[in-house]
């Protein structure tokens, strides 16, 4: 028998701790694996490196304290071009930021799942990127003269994605229209964590995809946790669209707001969160 | 039968002109009314282009803004932009707080990076972009504010700094290029309902204004499409203040 990989939310955190540089699957308001954020907000955690292609995540472990820097190339709810929290905590000089070009944050990413120390690009030159970013720096192709810039590897401690389907060994589906990078992020990590909306047996894998959609294997997770509605308010089509209802609570709750915001959604369980935003 | 073009079908035609030319690449477009140029350019002048729907489709029907009937002609998540980015047959018409005289364009923050005044999207794939396609932007509220001598953060970089080429940029007032020897922003045309002056009063660094047109009019087949096919609900109003 192989192994039975279902941890709780409660499991994940334990398994993390102060300081150490997490990554965090989907894209903007998108997918997003919510319910491990939220179990990260009202944790004890603190001083996290976030490195996302940045949604409400990013705007909520700021908002509750635990980040000391975000890397991004951008943050957003889509719909709402900009995250409020993000813009409160990064005016308020609150966190420092690594900010890549959504490019080069790919390959830094590529480059940690493929064990080489850097991957080399255009894109970055002539931009500020390589001005706010000291430890950039461009290289000359050993084969020419161009320079390209040198990205280093985003070597992250821990990962998190939210899947459509998996099984408890940790294969997992998506189902909508794009993976977007959550296969790298595993890759890119040495814990690997997965969510799911619905925990299938192996078998039925291929009932509820097609193979092409089996992006993740086993060998790419240490822990699988069943996370029915998991990455709401962010869309997880085609199981559900993204409650923009409750994005424009959240994106309102800035200030005077985030208090009976905090106390109502994110300093309860998961299961009381889901009781209340079903109500 | 004649028709009178508003502000914004000038903006739209304005949009589809920067794609002119382009042949089998992929136009990506943001905001209402660049989206519209994209989607009027092939359904007129430039057949060939390639149009995503924003998620992770490439569209092959003229869609109207706002509906998804979509002819799905091939899947193009975001790892797959990245390499048509980086392959070079791509043109992105992008947003922009602010652009200097050589196009030089800032969606990351406003003040001091390290503590901003305003905290804006972040650059995106600004940078990837200019340094590997064609690359235009469109500004719907032409001002000293956006249009300023020196941007407080380059993302997507200008023609002075490596862009290998910045096409246009449309703005609610005129058109832009850069075709000068010095690839520095030449006022093209002016919209209707606008003069040069109003562009220039309305531009926080010196743009050369020589042998200025009018901006092209609207064909009737062009309004047509406009009207009755792109954005029937006139969603374009709504970006610009007529």
């Amino acid at each position: 028998m192989t192994a039975d990989k279902r941890v709780t939310l409660d499991e994940i955190v334990s398994s993390l701790s102060d300081g150490m540089t997490i990554g965090i699957g989907g894209w903007g308001s998108r997918r997003k694996p919510m319910s491990i954020v939220r179990a990260i907000a009202r944790s004890t955690l603190k001083d996290l490196t976030v490195v996302s292609y940045g949604g409400p995540d990013v705007g909520l472990l700021c908002a509750t304290g635990k980040v000391k820097r975000v890397v991004f190339g951008f943050v957003t709810l889509d719909s709402i071009p900009i995250e409020p929290h993000f813009r409160a905590a990064r005016q308020a000089g609150a966190v420092e930021v690594t900010e890549y070009d959504e490019g080069m944050f790919y390959l830094g990413l590529l480059a940690a799942a493929w064990r080489v120390p850097v991957l080399a690009t255009r894109a970055g030159l002539g931009s500020d990127i390589m001005r706010v970013n000291p430890q950039l720096t461009t290289v000359q192709s050993p084969y020419s003269d161009e320079q390209l810039v040198a990205v280093p590897a985003l070597q992250l401690d821990a990962a998190f994605v939210h899947m459509n389907r998996a099984d408890q060994r940790g294969n997992a589906a998506f189902l909508g229209p794009d993976l977007y990078f959550d296969d790298v992020f595993l890759m890119a990590a040495k814990q690997r964590f997965v969510s799911t909306e619905r925990l299938v047996e192996t078998g039925d894998l291929l009932q509820e995809a097609r193979v092409q959609q089996l992006r993740v294997n086993r060998s790419m997770v240490d822990g699988v946790v069943h996370s029915p509605h998991g990455a709401h308010f962010t869309s997880c089509e085609p199981d559900y669209g993204r409650d923009e209802d409750f994005q424009k609570l959240y994106a309102g709750s800035v200030g005077d707001a985030w208090a009976p915001f905090l106390a109502r959604y994110i300093d309860v369980d998961e299961s009381a969160y889901q009781a209340a935003v079903a109500q | 039968m004649t028709f009178e073009a508003t502000l914004a079908e000038y903006c739209v035609v304005a949009c589809a002109e920067a794609f002119r030319g382009d042949g089998e690449v992929l136009a990506s477009a943001f905001g209402f009314i660049p989206t519209l140029g994209a989607r009027l350019a092939r359904a007129t002048f430039e057949p060939d282009l390639l149009l995503s729907d924003g998620e992770a489709y490439l569209v092959a029907n003229d869609l109207p803004l706002g509906s998804s009937d979509k002819v799905i002609e091939g899947w193009i998540p975001f790892r797959s932009v990245f390499d048509v980015v980086w392959g070079g047959r791509r043109h992105v018409m992008m947003g922009a707080t602010q652009l200097d005289r050589y196009g030089n364009q800032n969606i990351s923050s406003l003040g001091p990076h390290e503590k901003p005044k305003v905290q804006l999207i972040g650059s995106r794939g600004a940078p990837g972009n200019t340094v590997n396609h064609a690359t235009s932007y469109w500004v719907p509220n032409h001002s000293p504010r956006v249009f300023v001598e020196e941007v407080d953060f380059v993302s997507g970089v200008g023609t002075n700094r490596g862009a290998v080429d910045i096409k246009r940029i449309i703005t609610n007032l005129c058109s832009i290029d850069f075709v000068n020897a010095d690839r520095s922003a030449r006022l093209r045309s002016v919209h209707p309902f606008h003069s040069v002056d109003d562009v220039i009063s309305n531009t926080g660094f010196d743009l050369v204004a020589e042998n200025v047109t009018e901006s092209r009019a609207p064909t009737d087949e062009e309004l047509k499409l406009i009207r009755e096919v792109l954005d029937p609900t006139n969603l374009r109003d709504t970006e610009i203040k007529s």
